[in-house]
């Protein structure tokens, strides 16, 4: 068992646990926080991403032992339904989902991403390194490419972070 | 996953002692948990190198960058010094895996990944890498992904990372430390082994070793390509990449690093083919030479003899863009 | 108070249209929005159930024989270890879509590599885990197991139902000015829903409460009493929110039986989810085709003959097989018919309904063969179909439902600029790029199911809407909320619509896209019924009543509902049955798909660039969710054209990328903008509400025109599915 303390979404959490449990099992079985999903559990899906100190990762593939004092915030975190946030309310209104499951790692990974672009970031598809990049639909469909959708709303998920990103800057 | 003692290291010292008794680092973790939920992995012992100070890129004194072990994959291709000097290794990083999953793998840890054999993935099949002496169910299985080059009687997986392949061509040496507190290099192109009669050492690690860093020499001139094809537009391994660094003297080919993924149980490159085109002029006929020369020994084992025509293909395209004189890097 | 309808005349009231506030069709938000960005939505997993404890399944490592032993024991030892559960209840394979009744049990007999074989149950999903890839399980294989659905010695059988020789074919393309005689073949799919399935099993005394993810909970209570062997008043099934079906979770699963046995017998709620690996292998796959197509048309274009003869293959003693030829039968003309359908017997995973059984492969295969008859016979590809456009069904002696294909082509055509395009193939490039363009024709069969639906007025003016049936991303809380607004006069935020839930009437389910029109049709009949009883109230006749924002009437004289009900609430259950009207018209949905790719001249990497889909679907209840639907078919169909292929291990027939890393469901950058349309359309003959099913049509058939795009923009034919470079490749010239 091991002793670690989480701050989630702002508060802190004592969690006593076999070490073989990961970010994500911790916050669904151990914290009830089950708005963070479980896809794949092997990093292939996305729908488990949350943001450790401001980075946006795979929480199937890290323990949770491995964060004792990190400060991480997942989709609760992120906007309640009554006070949703800009990128919650976009996808909202372009129907960035439908069955809704790999929706909470989308907007965790765009949030983040928002900022990575921001902070200057090339991508895959960036013609220049050099971070001058603007989110573009490809750009921005690039950087999500690690969120899978089956039900395959990306047009709509892609026209959501355009217009929150926008909004935003 | 099998339980396991979890520890942290406080320093490297300790973690190296540590790590001597059979235990396995983890740093991000991001391919060494997926394989322990499947137990092809199962360490008995965690030390977790986190906290360790190897998070920093630095200058050395020859002028080239020394990358701390723990150096996430984004802050590396993010990395300024990086991204105007060493642009074939943003772009090999950034081709790899997806932005979550660079925010958290290291660059000691992605040299460490392991092979997405499928058989090695599932317990129920025999693999040499493994269960070494238990058979290689890949050879005459599906192997779409599979090596071309360099494989053997007992394993035809790939190495499948992209990093390490641009570190490759650009000639970067691995810093290892030992359990005795003792630094080695080595260049990266010698840390993975192919597999002959023991697939089930992907590298030179020894127990107890400690990747500290990656070490890039001075940069070089000349221009830097990364291209990787897939089996899709993203997020997906490579069926085949080169990394490219080309330097031209007027028509002359001046000097060239070439280096392979997707192709090879570890990142390929072959100085005949290097040599071969250094001090001649570009033409159809040297890139077609240089193809041969390259692939002269490589075998398909059914699903991925495509790769062959393919890389052939890819060579002599990434070599065309290379030595098109007046464009920028 | 029930209004039942049974569907064996047209309705063309289109009272829909009559209603003044005007909110079915319109793109209202999702009602479930707000909760599903938020992650409050609780799937399956996420139920605080108390005292819980957690199951994971061991699957078999051979293809066909018999368990000889499980060592328990060994497991067992280990204290946090609850169970280890090898009833000969638990289910061999998963219950096919409407099934109805429990699947073969017994996992003692296995049948296929990853079959269920064992539940490990544990205080952790990691102490059960672990337990469970660590369970020895012993086996008496047998060698007679079968792989290959072409090889020699493969058992195959013909469903009686499914044969078609009409005229003389062979004779026909012998005369023919045009033929088209090809084989081609699409591979395995696998729903790949993003939740895994998984079942929270909890008992108090004989009542069972079920949380899971299923699709059709009027079907999946039986089946789970069924297996069980207790009745289905005992049972509560919950699936208010469903990760993503597409048939995968038509039927029930092994997750289900297992976590009820278990739960009854340690006396605790069990909790089971399925692996992504175990979803991959124990769920059902869209099986592979071999589809043997030959077309033969005049000089004109009109076909004179149709041949669509295909291998499937499922498991031995499964009645389900792909129906490949679906549309086949009634979309176009040619009087000289051959169709049918073999299915070779395998030891792999249960073939199984996958989102558009039948078109989703069918109409991909017809759509690349009329485009090869279009450029053998030098006709437009558009124009060729609009010719083979039958007025009477070419196979039965009944007419058409409301058809908008010939509209869904030409409106597609132009607003694509089709008429832009290099008709020459291979002879677009860009760069390292070549450029291609392509369309084809989309068509799906239409079905409405029995449906039942509660609808309350209640006393204050709002009304509540309940209903077994469930929203799988599919727009159910939507649309069932708007049509019962418009009914009644209420807006959106006062009307609650309850889904997924067993104590509600029983709804269609999600599946075969009748979902909509169906539970629909059940909330509008609920609703007619609660008008014409406010309609006593106020002495006036039901067509008369102006309902809207929650009043009677206009202006002055407008009085409000809670006033009018006077402290009363009204409820009906609507009931919809299908009847003559789906025997005695062809009903179907139609549209086409136009697309431009790009394929690396150097790689053989295709890139789609840019795609239209325009539809007609009858009524359009929410535009918003049905252009959703179709963008998600549209991109499935990306996925099948260019990189989404089960393969199966040709030794044992295991399936050898079982996870989302090698089996490659499209991502975010494969797909570009889409473009979709839906036609406005009214189809009496479908529902009382003149909608049909739209869940599914975007898929059947979008394949092909990317791949006849891969044609115009390289010259290669790839009739081998899905379009991989190396196939592109091997047919590219030397750069």
């Amino acid at each position: 068992m091991e002793s670690t303390e989480l701050v989630v979404n702002g508060k802190t959490y004592k969690l006593e646990a076999d070490s073989r449990v990961t970010l994500l099992d911790a916050l669904r079985n151990h914290l009830g926080l089950t708005g963070t999903k479980k896809g794949c559990d092997h990093g292939q899906c996305g729908a488990c991403t949350v943001i450790v100190e401001g980075r946006r990762v795979n929480s199937c593939l890290t323990l949770a032992c491995m964060h004792d004092g990190d400060e991480i915030t997942t989709i609760e975190g992120i906007g309640q339904p009554d006070n949703l946030s800009t990128l919650q309310s976009a996808f909202v209104a372009h129907d960035g989902f439908q069955c809704g499951y790999c929706t909470p790692g989308q907007i965790c990974s765009a949030t983040a991403m928002i900022e990575e672009a921001k902070a200057g970031w090339p991508s895959f598809v960036s013609d220049d390194l050099d971070g001058s990049a603007e989110l573009s639909n490809e750009e921005i469909s690039e950087r999500m490419s690690g969120n899978l959708c089956r039900c395959a709303a990306y047009p709509n998920i892609v026209n959501a972070i355009r217009q929150a990103a926008g909004e935003q800057s | 996953m099998k339980p396991f003692e979890y520890a942290k290291a406080t320093a490297r010292a300790d973690a190296t002692a540590q790590a001597a008794n059979d235990a396995t680092f983890i740093a991000g973790g991001t391919n060494l948990l997926d394989l322990m939920k499947l137990e092809v992995m199962a360490p008995d012992k965690l030390v977790d190198i986190n906290r360790l100070d190897l998070s920093e890129i630095s200058e050395t004194d020859d002028g080239g960058l020394r990358i701390g072990a723990l150096v996430t994959n984004s802050d590396c291709a993010a990395d300024k010094r990086i991204r105007d000097d060493y642009p074939v290794l943003s772009r090999a990083i950034l081709a790899g895996a997806s932005g979550q999953l660079r925010n958290k793998a290291t660059t000691g840890g992605n040299l460490c990944q392991r092979t997405r054999c499928y058989y090695f993935y599932d317990t129920a099949m025999p693999c040499n890498k493994r269960e070494p002496g238990s058979g290689c169910q890949a050879m005459e299985g599906f192997n779409r992904i599979h090596a071309i080059l360099g494989a053997s009687d007992a394993c035809i997986a790939t190495y499948p990372g992209d990093m390490a392949v641009a570190m490759t061509a650009l000639d970067a040496e691995v810093e290892i430390e030992d359990k005795t507190g003792d630094i080695r290099h080595v260049p990266v192109q010698e840390f993975h082994l192919l597999p002959g009669d023991h697939p089930e050492k992907d590298n030179i690690l020894e127990s107890g070793d400690l990747i500290t860093a990656v070490i890039l020499p001075p940069p070089v001139d000349g221009k830097q390509i990364y291209q990787k094809v897939r089996d899709r537009a993203s997020y997906a391994f490579a069926l085949c990449s080169v990394a490219a660094i080309v330097k031209m003297d007027g028509d002359t080919i001046d000097g060239v690093a070439l280096a392979f993924g997707g192709l090879a149980h570890k990142p390929w490159r072959d100085e005949a083919v290097e040599e071969l085109l250094v001090g001649q002029q570009p033409s159809a006929e040297l890139f077609g030479k240089a193809a041969d020369q390259l692939l002269a020994e490589a075998q398909g084992y059914g699903s991925n003899d495509f790769k062959i025509p393919l890389t052939r293909r890819v060579l002599i395209s990434v070599l065309k863009e290379a030595t098109q004189t007046g464009a920028a890097s | 108070m029930n209004a039942h309808r049974k569907m064996d005349k047209p309705d063309s009231r289109n009272r829909l249209d009559d209603m003044r506030q005007g909110l079915v069709g319109t793109a209202m938000d999702r009602p479930d929005g707000p909760l599903k960005v938020s992650g409050q939505a609780t799937y399956a997993h996420e139920w605080d159930v108390p005292d819980m404890v957690h199951g994971v399944l061991a699957r078999a490592t051979i293809s066909k024989g018999r368990v000889t032993d499980v060592a328990r024991d060994e497991i067992l030892a280990d204290d946090a270890i609850h169970a280890v559960i090898t009833d000969d209840r638990l289910l061999r394979r998963p219950a096919q879509g409407g099934a109805n009744e429990a699947p073969p049990q017994g996992s003692k007999q296995v049948d296929y590599f990853g079959q269920p074989i064992a539940l490990v149950v544990a205080d952790t999903f990691e102490q059960a885990r672990h337990a469970a890839n660590n369970l020895k399980i012993s086996y008496e294989a047998e060698g007679n197991a079968a792989f290959d659905p072409e090889a020699a010695g493969t058992e195959t059988d013909k469903p009686e139902d499914d044969q078609l020789d009409q005229g003389d074919l062979d004779q026909a393309m012998r005369d023919a000015a045009f033929t088209v005689d090809q084989v081609y073949r699409t591979p395995g799919h696998n729903s790949a829903a993003m939740e895994p399935h998984c079942a929270i099993a909890s008992w108090e005394g004989d009542k069972l409460t079920l949380r899971g993810s299923y699709q059709m909970l009027n079907f999946n209570i039986n089946e789970l009493a069924d297996a069980l062997h207790i009745s289905p008043d005992n049972i509560r099934m919950l699936s208010p929110y469903v990760g993503g079906g597409f048939g995968s979770k038509l039927g029930l699963s092994a997750e289900a039986v297992a976590a009820a046995i278990a739960a009854k017998e340690i006396g605790r709620p069990v909790c089971v989810t399925l692996s992504r690996q175990q979803v991959f292998e124990t769920t059902v796959r869209r099986s592979e085709t071999r589809q043997h197509v030959r077309l033969s048309c005049g000089e004109d274009g009109v076909l004179t003959g149709l041949g669509h003869e295909c291998l499937v293959s499922n498991l031995p003693g499964e009645e389900f097989y792909e129906p490949v030829t679906q549309a086949t039968h009634f979309l176009y003309g040619g009087k000289n018919r051959r169709l049918g359908i073999e299915v070779a017997r395998l030891n792999r995973t249960c073939g199984g309904s996958v989102r558009a059984p039948g078109e989703a492969v069918g109409m991909q295969v017809l759509e690349n063969a009329m485009d090869e008859l279009a450029e053998a016979a030098g006709i437009d590809p558009v124009e060729l179909r609009k010719r083979n456009i039958p007025e009477q069904h070419p196979e039965k002696d009944i007419p058409y439902s409301s058809r908008r294909f010939t509209e869904a082509l030409d409106e597609g055509a132009k607003r694509f600029g089709w008429d832009q395009r290099n008709r020459k193939p291979g002879a677009t490039r860009e760069g390292d790029w070549l450029i291609g363009h392509g369309m084809a024709g989309a068509a799906r069969i239409n079905v409405l199911s029995e449906a039942k639906a509660k609808v309350t007025l209640l006393a204050d003016g709002s009304a509540v809407v309940e209903t077994d049936m469930t929203d799988i991303g599919t727009g159910t809380y939507a649309i069932l909320t708007q049509i019962a607004c418009d009914m009644l006069g209420l807006p959106a935020d006062k009307v609650e619509t309850k889904l997924g839930d067993t104590d509600y009437p029983a709804g269609p389910g999600s599946g075969g896209s009748w979902g909509a029109s169906s539970s629909g049709s059940a909330v509008f009949l609920a609703c007619e019924e609660i008008r014409r009883k406010l309609a006593d109230k106020l002495g006036s006749d039901e067509s008369d009543l102006d309902l809207a924002d929650g009043k009677v009437g206009t202006g002055d004289s407008a009085q409000s509902l809670a006033d009018i009900l006077d402290g009363e609430e009204i409820s009906a259950i609507g009931h919809i049955e299908p009847g003559k009207t789906l025997e005695d018209w062809q009903q179907a949905t139609y549209g086409s798909y136009f697309a431009e790719v790009a394929v690396n001249a150097v790689t053989g990497e295709t890139r789609v660039k840019r795609m239209l889909g325009v539809f007609g679907a009858g009524r359009i209840l929410n535009e918003k969710t049905a252009t959703s639907q179709c963008y998600g078919g549209m991109i499935w169909g990306i996925g099948s054209a260019l990189t989404e292929e089960l393969a199966f291990d040709s030794r044992d027939g295991h399936i050898v990328n079982h996870d989302l890393a090698e089996y490659h469901i499209p991502v975010n950058l494969d797909v570009p903008q889409i473009e979709v349309v839906l036609l406005k359309e009214r189809d009496e003959f479908a529902s009382p509400i003149q909608a049909k099913g739209i869940g599914e049509l975007g898929i059947c058939g979008a394949a092909a025109a990317v791949t006849n795009a891969i044609y115009n923009a390289t010259g290669i034919r790839v009739r081998d599915y899905p379009a991989t470079l190396d196939k592109v490749l091997a047919g590219l010239p030397d750069e």
